[in-house]
């Protein structure tokens, strides 16, 4: 193997009872990069990242960290890396400034670095007001900040975030993201797992996604979002009798030919200058008198992406 | 937010002696980490502690003036060392509560994915909670003073006596951290008293096997907390109403066997169940 790739794994399986939670992983991530892991519950993100991070031991394939075996150099992987788990994994007990100092000392920083390394953190995150505070006080979002301060506390080679906005509002979504844009600039490699293509999009160089323990396209965002057409415009009508004027009316903004749901009375079609073909379906629906229940623009999202890929659905709710 | 300009990695030096040198510095680091929560949480320490409390007030006043010691002596005498015993068996609960907390929040498993000793994971959970249960022990010797209780052995026995109540909570810690890792969640942590009150209480604490129909007096006397709770008593000159059996007349002698026979079977096994979380 190359050490060209901070993340590099070949045929990875793992096995829990009956389940195939990894079946022949292949993942490459470069140097300097950001790697979003994509797909549904139970598609194996987290058993992909806790073997990359040294937690489980795979029953098969290989993998490289930082250039480091992570099964026969866990210790050297260790030095290499921050992870930021499902849940953020803080002391509930402790303050916010106590949890990185402790972590601090832990990543072998020494007492005064890691106190100073520890404030500089809190302030980067936002969570100098509350630094002294106990963490049982803390929202989900400080919570989710300050677990991704204890992962950042030795500005890692290789950043491991798993699913880091789930469960956050818009804001605490928008902080994760800049925090995580941050490291990147300062040169850390970061593979982030997701089930939000949007998500992905933002932050991602590549995007690899993962179905039932296999990687099953590896591929840039836009890319991937050119495959399955882009944003697509919907119209829902009235009267299932009015479905042909209204694929009329969207065949004139897709270059695609529309499709046509007779059961739920729509007509959709992928669109590129998504404003200007709104408008101009939504003028030509009025002009033929065309009763709309509802017209609007759909951005793809994970569902797109399997159905595209696989033929069926993702089984995980996909909406962030 | 300004970009990253944090410190990077000491590289890993890999020699015995350095090894060494960070089990013992880590273990330090979650030590600190277990006495934080003991100061921080002061309503726990009272809950802890007021159980013992309320047991001294319902064996020592309510049941006491029934309570005889078989050979004779002061039933509150005789009471104090169970107490001391009873409090160390029950310790086991708290190491494993601390236990399924970490595992079950990801602590453990930030743990793991950290350059540290993954020793101190565990030896640091030992220490804090032996350094907790000689705070424990303190603070119950202190009450039984004022109600009474005194030490007539001398201060090498004394020290001997609670040397040996913490050689019990030692050998505990590792039943504490092997169930710690094998309950799933918090509530079945709590049900675990279902075990702890029949170890801690079907013993001599806090009344005389001799006294009891012989079948459960041959399992209160070789409950290892009866070994210690007797032993201490002969050491602070307390009565001791040692009954006939062997395991009563060697009560010295099994004081120490009991918690070193408790560690190399439960030691071994908890570490192996650690290690296992990779499986
Ligand atoms: N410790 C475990 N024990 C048993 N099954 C597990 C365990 N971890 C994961 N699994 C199973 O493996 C599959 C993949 O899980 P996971 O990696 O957590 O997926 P994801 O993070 O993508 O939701 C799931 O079917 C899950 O139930
Ligand atoms: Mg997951």
């Amino acid at each position: 193997m190359s050490i060209d790739y901070a993340v590099r794994a070949e045929g990875l399986q793992k096995r829990y009872g009956r389940t195939q939670a990894l079946a022949g992983c292949d993942l490459a991530v470069p140097y300097g990069s950001v790697c979003g892991l994509l797909g549904p519950n139970g598609a194996g993100k987290t058993t992909a990242v806790r073997v990359l991070s040294t937690l489980v031991r795979p029953d098969g394939g290989r993998a490289e960290v930082a250039g480091f075996d992570v099964t026969r150099q866990p210790r050297q992987v260790r030095h290499r890396i921050g992870l930021a788990g499902q849940f953020a994994a803080v002391d509930e007990v402790l303050t916010g400034r106590q949890n990185l100092e402790m972590f601090g000392r832990l990543f072998h920083l020494g007492t005064r670095p890691a106190k100073r390394r520890s404030a500089e953190l809190l302030e980067q995150f936002d969570l100098a007001g509350a630094a002294d505070q106990g963490v049982k006080t803390y929202s989900g979002g400080m919570r989710r900040r300050l677990d991704l301060a204890s992962s950042m506390l030795l500005a890692p080679a290789v950043l491991f975030l798993d699913e880091p906005t789930t469960g956050l509002d818009p804001r605490g979504r928008n902080e994760v993201w800049r925090a995580v844009r941050s490291l990147v600039s300062g040169g850390t490699t970061v593979l982030l797992t997701t089930q939000y293509l949007d998500e992905a999009d933002q932050l991602a160089d590549r995007v690899a996604v993962i179905d039932a323990g296999r990687v099953i396209a590896d591929d840039t965002p836009t890319a991937l979002k050119n495959a399955i057409g882009g944003a697509r415009i919907e119209v829902i009508v009235g009267e299932a009798g009015d479905l042909p004027a209204a694929a009329k009316a969207v065949a004139r903004v897709t270059t695609a030919e529309p499709e046509t749901d007779q059961d739920d009375r729509r007509v959709h079609a992928p669109v590129s200058d998504r404003v200007a073909a709104l408008t101009e379906v939504a003028r030509a629906l009025q002009d033929q008198g065309v009763a709309v229940e509802d017209i609007g623009l759909r951005r793809p999202t994970l569902d797109d992406v399997f159905l595209q890929l696989t033929g069926h659905h993702a089984e995980a709710e996909t909406a962030p | 937010m300004s970009t990253l300009t944090g410190p990077r990695p000491a590289e890993a030096i890999d020699t015995a002696g350095h090894r060494l040198y960070w089990a013992v510095v880590d273990c330090w680091t979650v030590v600190r980490r277990g006495l934080l929560h003991y100061v921080r949480q002061p309503t726990n320490i009272a809950w802890q502690l007021g159980f013992p409390i309320v047991t001294v007030l319902l064996f020592g006043y309510v049941f006491g003036s029934a309570m005889t010691v078989p050979g004779g002596g002061d039933y509150r005498e005789f009471l104090m060392p169970g107490l001391f015993g009873m409090t160390m068996a029950f310790g086991f609960m708290n190491t494993a509560y601390a236990v399924v907390l970490d595992s079950t929040k990801g602590v453990v498993d930030r743990f793991r994915s950290m350059p540290m000793a993954s020793s101190a994971v565990v030896t640091g959970r030992g220490v804090s909670d032996l350094i907790a249960a000689s705070i424990d022990l303190l603070v119950l010797a202190g009450m039984a003073l004022v109600i009474g209780w005194r030490s007539n052995g001398g201060l090498p026995a004394t020290l001997a006596a609670f040397g040996l109540f913490l050689l019990l909570r030692f050998a505990l810690i590792w039943i504490g951290i092997l169930l710690g890792l094998m309950v799933p969640n918090e509530e079945a942590a709590g049900s675990l008293f279902a075990v702890a009150f029949p170890f801690g209480m079907i013993s001599s604490a806090f009344v005389a096997p001799s006294l009891m129909p012989d079948w459960l007096g041959a399992i209160a006397a070789w409950n290892p907390v009866s070994s210690t709770v007797t032993a201490a008593r002969e050491l602070f000159g307390n009565p001791a109403a040692v009954g006939d059996s062997w395991v009563e007349q060697h009560a010295m002698l099994m004081a120490v066997v009991w918690p070193l026979a408790i560690t190399a079977v439960f030691l071994p096994l908890a570490v192996r169940r650690f290690q296992r979380l990779s499986r």
